[in-house]
């Protein structure tokens, strides 16, 4: 692997990614056709003295940060569902395999209830108070005795504490009113209609933050893949590094998770299609995933409010369309080898 | 001053200890056999000589210095290991697998430059793998995937290498190159080898020393005759066996009677 090959690649997927956002802003129950794109976005940076046209409101008010909004989100679920992967050595892992999916959605159907979502930040607040009293709540289970986290107690841990939390959560289901439940079950299949600026800031620092750590460690995955007893003989200081890493991936789920809701096998799926392309080496792997996993999201829901307009179907149920049949492709291949 | 000694050594996962009392000491350039039956603390030992596992009493000297006081990656620099087997559930080229050894002497970001490739690719060469070297690790047969891990520790330029079992699925002609490499290294680059082995002929062909061990304690150490003698094999290993000279170069040669 060299810092070449991992620039090329990663110039090409962000070039991907920027024609995916423009496509993607010409697209909608409007349709702006792409020559006139440019005049409108130059009209709308250039300060024309006019008052900006509908064209420029759905334009840069409402289809743009949507867009960026998806790209974060994408970004940070894919390269989760890298470190994840790579940590529990499974391939079937995922961002909310530590039961970060079950904490968040409790906490937000919790804001919701409550009437939260009226006040700046409050049903994401909550849900992401949620994701993370369920990693500490995991670390606790898995590694309670003996303060050494194991790859399948660990995972055995998310799974029993997300189960608890899925009752938990049809319990509330079952308790509130109609229209909570509407907010609630597109919360819960991914939404990313309220992307607003403040939270798309703070999202994309997160990403940019954790990105940066996570990439640190590339090599260090490299070895932890091949198990943690070989990772520790070629001089991978293991406990420290594996903590660093699931603290850190854990919030960047968890910052996802709690503004977008819960948008399912983007993050299981994005990696295994670039580890199929690009090898394993996770020195291009994490920046490989991470954008394509940003193209990847702008495109299903551009699907998601293109498709029944003038409705819009949550994004999670275009994701989960398209990563389903992927999966089982993916385990039948497995199963032949 | 030995490259690696260990002194008085005592470990147990429960409450049997799986090492008990065990010591020695290792001069460089020196190739150590460790042998003994099943559950008689081999691996642990090894486990214990690159500070996978620290004792619970007694200290390993690597240059003279405990292992713990050294990081991690001045471990990895000084000490390879060969495991038995390893699998990569992801695929990774076998050049990758083998570009990892170069891990503790780069930076964490780092990529590899021209130097890594060349001793990756000598390395490569010296167990003959170079020919696979863009397959997938996983998809190799046992003996190919052995030669990888043999040129991994390589590529760590260690100035110990410990080999846990690594001959057992080597074909006869990798088996022969590995173990003449092997003593090579040791004459030339003053290599230090410490290898656990179940076959007794092997260790006397190949070591200087050779350690027994038995339930955790340091049977005998000693040259390969010292060792290997019929009241020792049958003691520990409880079989008859006959040892005459091997003719061609005088080492003990054990046969099994069955």
């Amino acid at each position: 692997m060299t810092l070449s090959r991992v620039l090329r690649i990663s110039a090409l997927l962000l070039v991907l990614f920027a024609a995916v956002c423009l496509a993607s802003l010409c697209i909608g129950v409007v349709s702006i056709p792409a020559k006139d794109l440019l005049s409108v976005l130059a009209g709308a940076f250039g300060g024309s003295p006019s008052s900006p046209s509908e064209e420029q409101i759905i334009l840069l008010n409402v289809r743009l940060p949507r867009i960026l909004f998806a790209g974060i989100v994408g970004a940070s679920l894919s390269s989760g569902g890298v470190v994840f992967q790579a940590l529990l050595r499974n391939p079937l892992a995922d961002p909310y395999v530590l039961g970060i999916s079950g904490g968040s959605a409790l906490g937000a159907i919790i804001g919701i209830v409550l009437g939260a979502g009226s006040f700046c930040l409050g049903v994401p607040f909550l849900a992401f108070c949620g994701a993370l009293a369920t990693v500490f709540l995991v670390f606790f289970v898995a590694g309670g005795t003996r303060g050494l986290l194991l790859d399948n107690t660990l995972l055995l841990a998310g799974v029993v504490v997300n189960a608890f939390f899925s009752a938990a959560i049809l319990f509330a289901l079952s308790v509130v009113n109609s229209m909570e439940l509407h907010s609630i079950t597109f919360w819960l299949m991914g939404d990313l209609s309220g992307a607003d600026g403040k939270e798309m800031i703070l999202a994309a620092l997160c990403l940019l933050a954790g990105f940066g750590i996570l990439y640190a460690q590339a090599r260090k995955l490299n070895l932890m893949v091949q198990g943690e007893e070989t990772a520790l003989q070629m001089g991978v200081n293991v406990r420290t590094t594996k903590y660093i890493l699931l603290c850190v991936t854990s919030l960047v789920t968890a910052v996802a998770v709690s503004l977008a809701g819960i948008i399912g096998f983007v993050g299981i799926m994005v990696p295994h299609m670039m580890r199929l392309v690009f090898g394993s080496d996770h020195r291009l792997l994490l920046p490989a995933a991470a954008l394509f996993g940003a193209s990847f999201l702008v495109v299903a829901d551009t699907l998601a409010r293109t498709m029944i307009a003038p409705a819009e179907l949550p994004v999670g149920v275009i994701t989960a369309l398209c990563g389903a049949p992927y999966f089982i492709f993916l385990m039948r291949r497995k199963g032949r080898g | 001053m030995p490259v690696i000694e260990a002194k008085n050594l005592l470990f147990r996962y429960t409450d049997k200890p799986v090492l008990n009392g065990v010591s020695f000491a290792l001069d460089a350039a020196r190739i150590l056999a460790v042998i003994g039956p099943n559950g008689s603390g081999k691996t642990t030992l090894l486990k214990m000589l690159n500070a996978t596992l620290f004792p619970d009493q007694g200290q390993v000297l690597l240059d003279g210095r405990d292992t713990r006081r050294w990081t991690r990656r001045e471990i990895a620099r000084a000490v390879a290991i060969v495991p038995q087997e390893s699998s990569a559930i992801f695929p990774f080229f076998a050049e990758e697998i083998v570009l990892m050894g170069r891990f503790p002497h780069l930076g964490s970001i780092a990529f590899e430059d021209k130097k890594d490739y060349r001793i990756v690719r000598e390395a490569m060469t010296q167990t003959d793998c170079l020919a696979y070297a863009r397959r997938r690790f996983n998809e190799l047969s046992a003996g190919e995937r052995q030669r990888v891990l043999i040129a991994r520790a390589l590529a760590q330029e260690p100035k110990v290498l410990l080999l846990d079992e690594s001959t057992v699925f080597l074909d006869l002609k990798h088996q022969a190159r590995f173990l003449f490499m092997l003593r090579e290294l040791s004459r030339v680059q003053h290599l230090t080898v410490v290898f656990v082995t179940h076959d007794v002929n092997l260790a006397a062909q190949n070591a200087d020393a050779i350690l027994l061990l038995y339930n955790g304690k340091k049977y005998a150490i000693g040259t390969p005759a010292d060792v290997l003698t019929v009241q020792n094999i049958k003691e520990v290993y409880d079989v008859d066996v006959g040892i005459d000279s091997n003719p061609h170069n005088g080492l003990p040669r054990v046969t099994l009677f069955t």
